[in-house]
């Protein structure tokens, strides 16, 4: 007791402006600056993909917003130039699995909820945390920067295959901006490896007295094994990094041989772009559920809060996590099935790829199960949960087609994988951070959002986001590349003119819809209703904490943890939820644990 | 001026909305609505349109299926690619039940079970044998399709049979060559240093060597005579050096193929290459040989259900069998222009959308006409009569923009 106390007045002074909102070690701030930087960068990447849909709906016709956009240049007479539209399409993937749901996600919530949800006053270090968002915003402005060059930015597609990437004389985006592009990963992943590192370090360390493992609510566990796979694999694309800039810039040949370019002979030999291949994919694949754990943490929490009912196989939930963890490392190589890697390797690939499907099963039915038989309220939360489910099992069930190293021929980079990984990993990871959004925002602003705009947010988002990527599978099995400027110089992608229009009207009026929530995020955070302390019933640790949010979290000791997370409609309860600090009764067990 | 009347529009809609919201939380404030969580007329609206989403959602499905089938890649021309098609069929079967199944439940229960403040939700937190259910069933499932795909994939990446033709398709930004090995059935060697506009896939032949080493040696005595003239000391005169001791280290390594045995030098001069389109005969085993010049290209034909990457620095291969000629093809789409085409299929520059040939299935003895027709790669290179230069010059660009 003495110590808190102590720690109450050490830590109550009066901030200034500047380490108040600027250089602040506060985890609640640092999330914020996290969401608000993130969304930024969202509507950078969103503006970028519906300026390349124009061209795809309507290709070659002029538009003078495209003109508007990208200048006499890169447009000119509102005419996209291929090599901006190449570089459009990579941008928009870098800033949206980066940016927006590596940084954004994990960023937000794993800063906003591990204190809280734990019990602990902060981050284990303060000033880490901090780091890892300067470093974040650091390479979020390299980036953005890379977009007003001259010859443009990196244009290689977002994983940047060398040679293509590693010759200037290839393509425009492959000088300037593509230094800058690699200059702005490398402060990505010192600020997702600082931001990792502390992330597993809270979690072990400063959960509060009887929050043991199995009482850490589902968001949390989600957090911490994302953390822990980006510490793993991150360091890795970084090594790629490192060795691409001395491909570029030293003359060595990590990736590059035999090629004569440009009516020249490089003189580097002994390489292959395959290695980079393996170091990219070894990072990219467990990146995948770097984005998409905490979405799935995100979602368990609002499913459960809102169905007045516990998540169902709590331990299930997170010997799954567990398994996709573990497996997400071993799987890289169904990126590559057509680069000519052995067919035994391959066949590996193939069935670790599948084992995945299990895990990932398990949490699909478990969700469903959660339903059934709930009391659902439907916040705009709870929608876009529901609507997140929908996306992953909708994105899931192609996945098992593109692992199939066979079936993967046919269908690689064609736009069945673009429909596959939006709708699995893009469309399922953002609609749970808007969800993560609606949610707690009670708990970063003390305000609440409005509802009614929340859900004509959400419909309109939903239809629209599958409008876009739906018919993109018949796309792909029509054989259709992804990453083609036009589709007009072979005569076989005729008939899919007006379904390329439909998809670029989806993409537009999904765009738009995002309006809809800007407006109510910022609207809300200066006008919106006051939120009381624990508005949606919820059982977790963040809710005891006051409205007003305080440095330290708790005003008096930090709070004892009794039970789970989930005793939402517990049989001879009076309210239909019990917070994870009320005592248990005598003889009563607690939830997810012991039956 | 435009722009300023869009920009002025968005930001009055803007302020309009902000007054609008605020006279709305002032009436609801009034009505002493403060209520954080749905009202029952929002839950039970918010239950029906999950349910009636689910029926859009499947409807649209439906309309995108019949609307698109009939558009996909025709019949597989290829004897392996009838067995990804069937596999592809039960896969996508397998995975539309689940897809249906679990959307139904999901949007059925949203729906049924919206909030009622008479109802308690069922304190349900686990089953394990519900869970051990469908752990157990999706494995049985997936082992199936693990092994009727893992079975497909050995069959198709097999070698190729002792009797194959024997293909080379080359990518450069942005086109293809096909190389025939000729009489011979061998490729000739090939290697980046030998890469000029007269010999685009850098063949090794006697003949080859000698044009190359004269064409290095004429380069360097351009650029000797041309450092002359250049102010000492300069970049100019840097760079100049530098290309030199370039062009004297590739002449080394191009002289040095002179020492390769005899019969690999002349197995490249009856090589036939070709651009644009490339004939492949119906029924016989086609093994394809890839290379790179600059960057990695995919070499993607949809139609035959094959795809391998091409990386500069490797060689990679694929092969399967044709089973339907261009002519037979057309008749069955019922359309007379239908080709078989070669399509690039990994990003690798700004026309890497135009990047294609295209392929003709022949019966085996239009083939055999076709391919005696060809010029080999020993005719090609030969100083020929004024004017067929550049009919014969395969690389393109650069001879045909000095001729524009």
């Amino acid at each position: 007791m003495a110590t808190e106390a102590a720690h109450k007045n050490d830590h109550h002074h009066e901030e200034t402006f500047i380490s108040k909102y600027i250089f602040s070690m506060d985890h609640k701030m640092i999330s914020k600056q996290f969401l608000i930087t993130g969304m930024i960068m969202a509507v950078i990447g969103m503006i970028m993909s519906s300026l390349f849909r124009l061209q795809l709906g309507w290709q070659g016709e002029s538009f003078w917003i495209l003109n508007f956009f990208l200048g006499d240049k890169w447009a000119p007479e509102g005419i996209l130039d291929p090599n901006m539209y190449l570089a459009l399409v990579t941008i928009h993937g870098t800033i949206m699995v980066f940016f927006l749901l590596t940084g954004g996600l994990s960023g937000t919530f794993a800063n906003l909820l591990i204190p809280f949800q734990i019990g602990a006053r902060d981050m284990a270090s303060g000033f880490m945390n901090m780091l890892s968002y300067w470093f974040f915003l650091a390479s979020s402005v390299v980036m953005v920067g890379s977009l007003f060059i001259e010859t443009g930015p990196a244009s290689g597609g977002w994983t940047v295959y060398p040679p293509l990437s590693a010759l200037p004389q290839a393509m425009p985006g492959s000088g300037l901006g593509m230094t800058l592009w690699l200059v702005s990963m490398s402060l990505f992943i010192v600020s997702s490896l600082l931001g990792g590192l502390n992330y597993v370090v809270t979690v072990i360390n400063l959960r509060t007295k009887g929050m043991t493992m199995t009482r850490l609510p589902l968001s949390i566990w989600a957090l911490f094994v994302t953390a822990i796979i980006g510490v793993l694999s991150f360091p890795v694309l970084f090594s790629a990094a490192l060795l691409l800039i001395f491909d570029r810039m030293f003359g060595t040949s990590f990736y590059l041989s035999d090629i004569h370019i440009a009516g020249e002979v490089l003189e580097q030999t002994g390489g292959s772009p395959i290695l980079y291949e393996h170091l990219f994919w070894f990072l990219g694949h467990p990146e995948v559920y770097i984005v998409l754990l905490p979405a799935l943490g995100i979602t368990s929490e609002v499913i459960a809060t809102n169905s007045r009912k516990p998540i169902f196989g709590y331990r299930a939930m997170i010997g799954s996590i567990l398994a996709i963890a573990f497996l997400s490392f071993i799987v890289w190589g169904h990126h590559m099935f057509v680069t000519g890697m052995n067919p035994f390797l391959g066949s590996v690939f193939t069935f670790t790829t599948l084992l995945i499907a299990i895990p990932s099963a398990v949490k699909a039915f478990n969700y469903i199960t959660t339903l059934w038989k709930g009391n659902i309220r439907f916040t705009p939360a709870m929608l876009f949960s529901i609507g997140m489910v929908s996306t992953f099992i909708s994105g899931g069930v192609t996945g098992i087609i593109l692992a199939d190293s066979a079936l993967d021929i046919n269908l690689h980079d064609t736009y069945f994988v673009v429909a596959h990984f939006h709708i699995v990993m893009g469309l399922s990871a953002v609609l749970a951070m808007y969800a993560g959004v609606y949610h707690w925002f009670p708990k970063m602003y003390g305000k609440m959002m409005n509802r009614k705009l929340g859900y004509a947010h959400f419909w309109l988002t939903f239809v629209s986001a599958y409008g876009v990527f739906f018919p993109q599978h018949f796309l792909g099995l029509a054989g259709m590349p992804r990453r083609y400027y036009s589709n007009s110089e072979f005569p076989m992608f005729d008939e899919f003119v007006s379904l390329n229009e439909m998809i670029s009207v989806f993409a537009i009026i999904g765009a738009l819809a995002q309006f809809i929530f800007m407006f109510n995020f910022f609207y809300s955070m200066f006008r919106g209703p006051k939120s009381s302390q624990n508005p949606w019933g919820s059982n977790t640790l963040e809710w005891t904490t006051p409205v007003e949010p305080i440095h330290g979290n708790w005003p008096g000791p930090l709070p004892v943890v009794h039970r789970w997370a989930y005793d939402y409609s517990k049989p001879g309860k009076e309210q239909d939820f019990v917070p994870q600090t009320v005592p248990l009764e005598e003889g009563e067990l607690d939830g997810g644990a012991g039956h | 001026m435009v722009t300023i009347l869009i920009i002025l529009a968005i930001v009055l809609a803007s302020l309009a909305i902000w007054q609008l919201m605020r006279v709305f939380e002032g009436t609801s404030k009034l009505k002493g609505d403060t209520s954080f969580v749905p009202t029952d007329a929002e839950n039970g609206y918010q239950g029906k349109m999950m349910f009636l989403f689910m029926f859009g959602y499947f409807a649209f499905f439906a309309w995108l299926y019949v609307k698109c089938v009939p558009l996909l890649l025709p019949e597989s021309a290829s004897e392996h690619g009838v067995l990804l098609d069937q596999l592809l069929g039960f896969n996508f079967l397998i995975i539309t039940i689940v897809f249906v199944a679990t959307h139904v439940f999901l949007f059925y229960f949203a729906y049924k079970y919206t909030f009622s403040k008479d109802r308690k939700a069922y304190f349900y937190t686990h089953s394990n044998k519900l869970e051990l259910l469908w752990t157990t069933v999706p494995a049985v499932f997936l082992a199936v399709i693990i092994v009727y795909g893992l079975s497909a994939w050995i069959d198709i990446t097999d070698e190729a049979p002792e009797n194959s033709l024997t293909i080379e398709l080359y990518p450069k930004q942005f086109d293809w060559t096909a190389r025939y090995s000729g009489i011979d059935s061998t490729l000739g060697a090939s290697n980046y240093n030998m890469i000029s506009t007269f010999n685009p896939l850098g063949v090794i032949t006697n003949g080859s060597v000698a044009q190359m080493q004269e064409e290095l040696k004429a380069d360097i005595v351009y650029y000797q005579e041309e450092l002359e003239k250049a102010p000492k000391g300069g970049v100019k005169d840097e760079e100049l050096t530098e290309t030199i001791a370039k062009r004297k280290r590739q002449l080394e390594r191009v002289s040095s193929f002179e020492g390769l045995n005899a019969a690999s030098l002349v197995s490249g001069d009856d090589d036939v290459l070709v651009k644009n389109e490339f004939y492949i005969p119906k029924g016989k085993s086609i093994e394809f040989i890839f290379r790179s010049r600059d960057v990695i290209h995919s070499a993607y034909m949809p139609h035959f259900r094959s795809q391998m990457n091409c990386v500069p620095g490797m060689t990679t291969t694929l092969n399967f069998v044709p089973t339907i000629t261009t002519a037979e093809m057309r008749e069955k789409t019922n359309n007379p222009e239908f080709e078989y085409m070669l399509l690039c299929n990994k990003i690798c520059g700004a026309a890497h959308y135009n990047m294609k040939m295209v392929i003709k299935v022949v019966e085996q003895e239009e083939y055999n006409k076709w391919i005696s027709e060809q010029k080999t790669f020993n005719e090609s290179i030969q100083p020929a009569e004024e004017g067929v230069a550049s009919e014969i010059n395969l690389s393109g660009n650069e001879i045909s923009m000095i001729e524009q």
